[in-house]
C-alpha cells in the first residue's frame, strides 16, 4: 500500500471550529458570561474562514503529489485499540475529502458571515446570538470530522454529531412547540437510518474478519474488499431465506443510513419540516452540507458499491423516485422555504441517481454545484423573509423586484443555475448525471431512468421559475402597510449572496465534461478536471461515449428545462388568472399534491400513532407502572415490610444478654461445624 | 499432664465467665466476667504454647492482654456515661433497641 504523506496541518481544519464552539460553550453554559457581539463574530466567523484557508493550503500540497500517492494523513492518537483491531482519531485528506472540505468550509464561512446579518434581527432571546454561533461552529466541526475521518467509526462520530447539531438548530427557537417538534422529528427519523449505517459497519467488519482483514480504515477497506466480493449469504428463513451477495447486503445497509441523512424515500419527511430552523441553518445544514453526507458516504464506499450492482440499482431508482416525488410536491407549495426544501430533496435524489449509476464523480460534482446555487437560493429566500418581516408565504409576495432589486438579481441567478441554463453550474453537473443514467447499462431499465430524470429536470425548472415569478415578478400581493417597510437587507447578507452568485455562475467550470469543453491536445478521458482529480479516491467507472451523443443529450436537457421555464412564465406571468382556474379544474389532484400526498398523515397513522398507543398502554401503563413500579419495586418493599413487622420484629427483645445467648449458641454451632 | 490440668482449669474459668456474663444484671460484673473469659483463653493459649514449643501462643496472649486493657477502658467509660444518664448499671434498664 502506498504511504500517504503525514501532514499535521489537517487537525487544525477540524479542531478550529471545535475550539470556537468550546469557547462559546464555556462562556455561555459555565461562566454564564456572554461574549461581546464583536468577539462572538470574530471567533465564530474566524474559525471557519481559517479552516478554509488551511484546507486550501492542504489542497495545494495535495496537488503537488503524484496522483497515485495523492493523499495526506494526520493521526492524533489511537482512539480504540483492542487486540489487532484499532481505530485512530486520524484524518485523511484525499481528493474526495479535499473537495468536500473546501465546500463545507467555503460555503460554511459564507453562511457564518450571512448569519451575522440574519440573526442580528432576532431579539427573541438576548443570548440567542451567541448560542446560535456555538451550535453552528459545533456543526462545522462534526461535518469536518465526518468528511475528513479516515475510518468508518470517526465518520460515524461526525455523522451523529451533525445530526445532533441539526436537531439543536432546527429547534433553535424552542419556545415555539412546533419548532421543537420538527427538531425531534428530524432526529428520530435520522436515527432509523443510522441503525442501517451501524449494521452496515458491523456486517462489513464481520465479513472482513472472516478473511482475517478486519479493519474500519477506508484505505485498508478498499484494499481488502475484493477478498469478500464474491461471498454470498443466505438469509434466515423468517427473512425469506434468499441467497444474497454479501456486498449488496452491506451496501443496502449503508444506503439506509444515507437515506436517513440525505432525505430520500421513505425517510425524506424530516427535511421539509426542518425548515422550522433559522434560514442560514436551512442553507448550511439542510441544503449545502449535511444532507449531502449520504452522497459523500456512498462515494467514499464506492469500492463497495462497484462490487454491489443490486445495491447500486436500488440507489439509482430510490434516488429517481425521490427526485420525482419531491419535484411533484414542490409544484404546489406556496411557502418559499418549503419549495426550496422539496427542491433540495429532489436534487439529492439526482445525486443518488448518479451514484447508483456508478458516476461517483458526477454525484460529487452535483454536490458541489448544488451547494453553491442552493445555498444562494436559501440565503436569498432568507433575505426575502427578512425584508418581508418574517413572512414566508409567496401568496403574499409578488412584485418584490422593485423593492429588493439586489436580492432579486442573485435569486434569479440561483434559479437559472438550478434550472440548468447553459454555461452555469447546474447545467454541467445535471448534464453529467443525465449522461450517467443514459450510460448505466448495469442498472435495470436505465433508459427509463434517463427519460424520467430528464422530465424531472424539466419539472425542476418549472417549479423554480414558478417560485421566482410568484415572489419577485407579477402583481404585488404584499399587504399595503407591510409594503412601506420592505427594505433591502444589509451588507452582511448581500456580500455572501454576491460570492455565491458568482460561484453559481462559474462553479460548473471546475469539471465540464470533454464533450462540452473540448481542450485541444488533451485526451478526452483526462480533460474533465474534477473527475480526473477525484479518480484516485473513487471506483473507476469510465464509459466511452461519442461527443455527438453527449451534445445531443445536453441540448435535449436544455430544451426540456427551457420548456419548463416557459410553461412557468406562461402560467404565472402571461396568464395570471390561469393557475387558479387550472387549480379548480383538477381540485382533487391539487389538494393531494398541496398536502404533500398525505405522506406525513400516513406515517402518523401507520407508525407514530400505533407506537404512541403501545408505549402509553402497554409499555408505560403495563410494563413500567404495572410490572416494574407496582410488582417489582413496591411489591418487594411491601414483602419485606410485611415479613419484618409481622414476624421478624418479635426476635428483637432489646436485652443485651438475650443477644449474647443467641451469639453463644451460634458460636457453638459454628465450632461444631468446623470440627465435625 | 500439666497441659490437661491447665486446659481443664481454663475450661472451668471460661464457663464460669460465660455464666456470669449471661446471668448477672450488673454491667460491671458482666465486664468482670468477660475479663474472666479472656483470661481463661489466655491460660489455654500459654498452656498449648508450652506443649508445642511454639511462641506464637505467647505473642497472642500479650496481644489479648493489650486489647483487654483497652476494652476495659472503653467499657468502663461507657458504664460511667450510662450511669450519668440513667442512674443505673442494670442491663435490663437499657433495652431501647427492642421493637
Amino acid at each position: 500500500m502506498v504511504e500517504g504523506q503525514v501532514y499535521p496541518l489537517l487537525r487544525w481544519i477540524v479542531l478550529l471550529p471545535l475550539f470556537a464552539a468550546a469557547v462559546h460553550g464555556v462562556s455561555l453554559g459555565w461562566l454564564r458570561q456572554p461574549l461581546s457581539r464583536t468577539a462572538t463574530i470574530a471567533l465564530s466567523c474566524g474559525a471557519p474562514i481559517l479552516s478554509f484557508v488551511l484546507a486550501f493550503v492542504s489542497l495545494i500540497r495535495l496537488a503537488t503529489l503524484p496522483p497515485d500517492a495523492r493523499f495526506l494523513t494526520d493521526t492524533l492518537f489511537t482512539w480504540i485499540g483492542a487486540g489487532s483491531f484499532s481505530a485512530d482519531a486520524a484524518f485523511l485528506f484525499d481528493p474526495l475529502s479535499a473537495v468536500m472540505t473546501l465546500v463545507v468550509t467555503g460555503v460554511g464561512s459564507l453562511i457564518h458571515v450571512y448569519s451575522v446579518g440574519y440573526m442580528d434581527d432576532d431579539h427573541r432571546d438576548d443570548r440567542g446570538f451567541q448560542r446560535f454561533f456555538c451550535f453552528l461552529n459545533l456543526f462545522l466541526f462534526s461535518m469536518l470530522a465526518l468528511v475528513l475521518g479516515d475510518n468508518l467509526l470517526l465518520m460515524f462520530l461526525g455523522w451523529e454529531g451533525v445530526g445532533l447539531c441539526s436537531y439543536l438548530l432546527i429547534g433553535f427557537w424552542y419556545a415555539d412547540r412546533w419548532n421543537a417538534y420538527a427538531g425531534s422529528k428530524a432526529f428520530i427519523v435520522n436515527r432509523i437510518g443510522d441503525v442501517g449505517f451501524l449494521i452496515g459497519i458491523f456486517l462489513l467488519f464481520w465479513a472482513l474478519a472472516g478473511v482475517d482483514a478486519a479493519t474500519v480504515n477506508f484505505r485498508e477497506l478498499a484494499v481488502a474488499l475484493p477478498q469478500i466480493a464474491d461471498q454470498t449469504v443466505t438469509l434466515p428463513s423468517w427473512l425469506g431465506g434468499a441467497s444474497w451477495k454479501l456486498t449488496t447486503l452491506i451496501g443496502i445497509c449503508f444506503f439506509l443510513g444515507a437515506v436517513g441523512k440525505s432525505a430520500q424515500i421513505p425517510l425524506y419527511v424530516w427535511l421539509p419540516d426542518a425548515m422550522a430552523g433559522p434560514t442560514p441553518v436551512s442553507a448550511l445544514i439542510h441544503a449545502a452540507t449535511m444532507v449531502t453526507a449520504g452522497v459523500y458516504m456512498v462515494c467514499r464506499m464506492s469500492f463497495l458499491y462497484a462490487e454491489a450492482p443490486g445495491a447500486s440499482a436500488l440507489i439509482a431508482w430510490t434516488g429517481l423516485a425521490t427526485a420525482v416525488l419531491a419535484a411533484a410536491i414542490a409544484i404546489a407549495q406556496t411557502d418559499i422555504k418549503k419549495v426550496l426544501a422539496y427542491s433540495t430533496v429532489s436534487q439529492l435524489g439526482f445525486m443518488f441517481v448518479a451514484a447508483g449509476c456508478g458516476a461517483y464523480s458526477a454525484a460529487i460534482f452535483h454536490v458541489v454545484t448544488h451547494a453553491f446555487f442552493k445555498a444562494l437560493l436559501f440565503l436569498g429566500s432568507g433575505a426575502v423573509i427578512l425584508a418581508m418581516h418574517h413572512e414566508q408565504d409567496t401568496d403574499k409576495m409578488g412584485g418584490l423586484r422593485q423593492l429588493i432589486p439586489w436580492t432579486h438579481r442573485w435569486f434569479a441567478i440561483g434559479v437559472l443555475a438550478i434550472a440548468g441554463f447553459p454555461g452555469m453550474s447546474g447545467f454541467f453537473s445535471k448534464d453529467e448525471i443525465l449522461l450517467s443514467a443514459w450510460l448505466a447499462h448495469g442498472v435495470p431499465g436505465h433508459r427509463a431512468l434517463y427519460a424520467i430524470a430528464l422530465v424531472t429536470a424539466g419539472v425542476t425548472a418549472f417549479y423554480m421559475f414558478r417560485l421566482h415569478f410568484r415572489t419577485f415578478l407579477g402583481e404585488s400581493r404584499v399587504a399595503p402597510e407591510l409594503r412601506a417597510r420592505v427594505h433591502e437587507p444589509n451588507r452582511w447578507i448581500l456580500a455572501p449572496l454576491a460570492v455565491l452568485g458568482v460561484l453559481s455562475v462559474v462553479g460548473g467550470w471546475i469539471g465540464p465534461s470533454a464533450a462540452l469543453n473540448p481542450i485541444p491536445g488533451v485526451d478526452p478521458a483526462q480533460s474533465n478536471s474534477l473527475a480526473n482529480f477525484l479518480a484516485p479516491s473513487l471506483a473507476s467507472t469510465h464509459h466511452e461515449v461519442a461527443f455527438a451523443t453527449e451534445r445531443w443529450l445536453a441540448a435535449l436537457a436544455v430544451a426540456v428545462a427551457g420548456a419548463g421555464a416557459l410553461l412557468a412564465a406562461w402560467l404565472y406571468l402571461w396568464r395570471p388568472g390561469l393557475p387558479a382556474r387550472l387549480r379548480e379544474a383538477i381540485a382533487p389532484v391539487h389538494r393531494l399534491v398541496a398536502n404533500k400526498l398525505y405522506v406525513d398523515e400516513a406515517y402518523d397513522a401507520l407508525f407514530v400513532r400505533p407506537l404512541v398507543v403501545v408505549s402509553e398502554n402497554v409499555l408505560y401503563r403495563g410494563v413500567d407502572a404495572g410490572l416494574i413500579d407496582r410488582v417489582a419495586v413496591n411489591g418487594s418493599a411491601n414483602l419485606v415490610r410485611g415479613l419484618a413487622s409481622g414476624v421478624l420484629r418479635h426476635f428483637q427483645s432489646g436485652l443485651a444478654q438475650g443477644y449474647l445467648v443467641v451469639m453463644l449458641i451460634g458460636t457453638i454451632l459454628v465450632a461444631f461445624m468446623v470440627m465435625g | 499432664m500439666l497441659v490437661e490440668k491447665a486446659v481443664a482449669l481454663s475450661a472451668i474459668l471460661f464457663v464460669l465467665g460465660t455464666l456470669g456474663a449471661l446471668t448477672r444484671r450488673n454491667l460491671i460484673v458482666i465486664l468482670m466476667s468477660i475479663e474472666l473469659m479472656l483470661n481463661a483463653v489466655n491460660l489455654a493459649l500459654v498452656a498449648f504454647s508450652r506443649q508445642w514449643g511454639d511462641l506464637a501462643g505467647h505473642v497472642f496472649v500479650l496481644m489479648v492482654i493489650v486489647v483487654a486493657a483497652a476494652e476495659v477502658a472503653v467499657g468502663l467509660g461507657i458504664v460511667i456515661a450510662l450511669f450519668r444518664n440513667r442512674e443505673s448499671v442494670n442491663v435490663e434498664d437499657s433495652s431501647l433497641l427492642k421493637w
